[in-house]
């Protein structure tokens, strides 16, 4: 399993970095979310995964007896979630407003404000 | 119950900010509210910094929860001073703000969101959680887009979609980051991790993972390869936006770096030399930068992007001293980039250009205005005894002790250029017989606007002014502040033991 998700995480790191690398605006927002995803898979994968053990302590006892999965990585994963689905809201929303503005798909011919004047 | 103290900074920023959006339309009381609210925000932020000056750091563990588990909030002299200049700065870009911005984009919330930038920003200073550092950053950047974005010019829009892209990509590389330090350690406390990266047996993810944090905050805070967005976007936004985010946006990514390399990773040799190295081309590459532009802002924005390398200097020698000297300057920095951008925006006004071979005839026209803007001016390049002299006088004399030879150079090559830029837009916009610039239909100009508009705008550039002359005349205190904050952050017993409450 961990190998699996490893080659998971891996895979959309890769394929969101080559998205972004395209010139087009719709790729580009595509590859945010890869990479996004990419890295909440990360943290799941890197809290270490423990299966059917839930980390509940038994009424009667006051520790855990014996291993249990760590519960923190999904309360990390699902503030990330839910901070890239805000932010990706935006940047479509941002894509969708310049696209109408600058009359181009493509990133090479957004330029003009790096242009020396 | 003096900790309690940590956190209103905050809660009258979120206060300030919610208020602020049940007078969404009546943006003649936002102003009222934001200049007032931000004025009480300063008095919390003195108050924090003077009870943390005399009675040491202070921590907070939110809900209660003990050190490692819970999200603490630390304010050390550090985050305090931080805190203070944010709270100085967010007064003169507040006023700033209610004179300068036009109606048609306060109308859209500019004031609301302008608080909430501010709280992200003083909840990244004072954090004591990784994750929550995070957190903060991701509402500093959200605010900062809409900010940038707000009033939709073609410019703006192309500048943003490159600065979104790429503080996306540093939150990812910054999540990375944590997840794998996650992965190290099992925890996010930043005093507690302080021990636990330490006892890491494999040496070499915990210097990636360094490395890691180095690429997250350092498109952040615009170094050397990474700064690509700061000049393609910080000249679009009105006058005010750049204030604040030249002043403040690329500094928190400093204080981040500063905070994790000297809390979290050990600076090893290698570590040292990247540091250095990045800090030398971020100087060179943005001083060159400076010299050849001709918009007003576009040189202010390669200003930023050199001056981050003095920081990084500081940062990457790695004594005390030389710490001290990159604190000192990252005070001084805060302060005269917000005027500078400040000062652009008034000049727009006035001339309704923002090319300095068409600008001319300043001096001419306004003597006491170019007098006050001579004083951020020259403490930029740091003519002693004005505030940039100072901690370039440390950077220095430590780069003589480490024997780094060509940090000074680069240092010095730095302010040089840094001078002939500012000598050249002097020049250029001060002193020369400028063209006649065409009437521009519609615009507001300077002269149009009423009395309160114009105090408004030139209050808290002389606010700003006085700060930095401050800065400059009462080196010793500042000096004294920098040096007990780079001891804090070399020695950081302190800080572990208050967070850990041992």
């Amino acid at each position: 399993m961990e190998v699996l998700l490893a080659i998971m995480v891996g895979t959309l790191y890769a394929s969101g970095i080559y998205m972004i690398l395209r010139r087009s605006l719709v790729k580009l927002i595509i590859g945010i979310i890869l990479l996004g995803n990419g890295a909440n898979l990360l943290i799941f994968l890197l809290g270490r995964i423990a299966k059917g053990s839930p980390p509940i302590i038994p009424g009667d006892s006051k520790v855990f007896l014996e291993a249990y999965s760590d519960p923190l990585p999904q309360a990390l994963i699902l503030t990330a979630i839910v901070i890239s689905f805000g932010l990706q809201s935006f940047a479509i929303v941002l894509v969708k407003r310049a696209h109408k503005v600058v009359k181009t798909d493509d990133l090479d011919e957004m330029n003009a404000t790096d242009e020396y004047s | 119950m003096i900790e309690q103290l940590v956190i209103y900074p905050l809660i009258t920023q979120m206060l300030l900010a919610i208020v602020l959006m049940f007078f969404w339309s009546r943006i003649r009381w936002q102003r009222v509210v934001s200049i007032f609210g931000s004025l009480i925000n300063l008095g919390v932020a003195i108050w924090l910094f003077v009870t943390v000056w005399q009675g040491g750091t202070l921590s907070i563990q939110a809900g209660n929860w003990e050190a490692p588990f819970g999200i603490t909030f630390v304010a050390d002299t550090f985050a305090a001073t931080l805190v203070l200049l944010t709270a100085i700065a967010g007064v003169a870009v507040s006023s700033f703000s209610a004179g300068s911005v036009i109606p048609a984009r306060l109308k859209f919330g500019f004031f609301p969101i302008f608080h909430f930038l501010l709280l992200g920003l003083n909840g990244a200073f004072l954090t004591g959680d990784i994750f929550n550092l995070y957190v903060w950053f991701e509402i500093i950047i959200i605010t900062s887009f809409v900010l940038l974005t707000i009033g939709g010019e073609k410019a703006q829009l192309e500048g943003a979609v490159k600065y979104f892209t790429l503080n996306i990509l540093a939150s990812i590389v910054f999540l990375t980051a944590i997840a794998v330090l996650y992965g190290l350690t099992g925890s996010l406390n930043m005093a507690d991790l302080a021990s636990k990266v330490a006892a890491v047996e494999n040496r070499t993810l915990v210097q990636v993972n360094a490395l890691l944090f180095l690429v997250g905050f350092g498109i952040k805070s615009a170094l050397f390869p990474l700064y690509f967005w700061l000049p393609a976007s910080y000249h679009t936004p009105p006058s005010a936006v750049s204030a604040i985010f030249g002043g403040l946006l690329t500094k928190v990514g400093v204080y981040a770096l500063i905070r994790v390399f000297t809390l979290i990773f050990e600076v090893d040799p290698f570590l040292q030399n990247v540091l250095l190295a990045v800090a030398v081309l971020t100087l060179f590459s943005g001083a060159v930068g400076a010299i050849v532009q001709n918009n007003i802002r576009k040189i202010f924005s390669y200003l930023v992007i050199c001056h981050i390398g003095y920081m990084i200097a500081g940062l990457g020698m790695m004594t005390e001293m030389a710490i001290a000297g990159a604190i000192f300057y990252l005070i001084h920095d805060i302060m005269v980039k917000t005027n500078l951008f400040m000062m652009s925006g008034v000049i727009y006004k006035i001339k309704a250009n923002h090319n300095i071979r068409k600008l001319g005839d300043f001096y001419a026209d306004h003597p006491k205005l170019s007098l006050l803007f001579a004083i951020p001016l020259f403490s930029l390049v740091g003519i002693p005894p004005l505030s940039g002299f100072w901690p370039k006088l440390s950077l220095i004399s430590e780069g003589w002790f480490t024997e780094n030879f060509i940090v000074i150079g680069a240092i010095i090559f730095a302010s040089f250029i840094t001078l002939v830029v500012i000598i050249k837009l002097w020049g250029e916009v001060f002193w020369k017989t400028g063209e006649k610039l065409p009437e521009v239909r519609n615009f507001p100009y300077f002269n149009k606007l009423t009395n309160i508009k114009k105090t408004q705008m030139l209050a808290p550039i002389i606010l700003l002014s006085i700060v930095s002359l401050y800065l400059g005349f009462g080196a010793g205190n500042i000096q004294n502040l920098a040096e007990r904050i780079a001891f804090e952050l070399m020695d950081n017993q302190e800080y572990i033991n208050t967070v850990l409450s041992k």
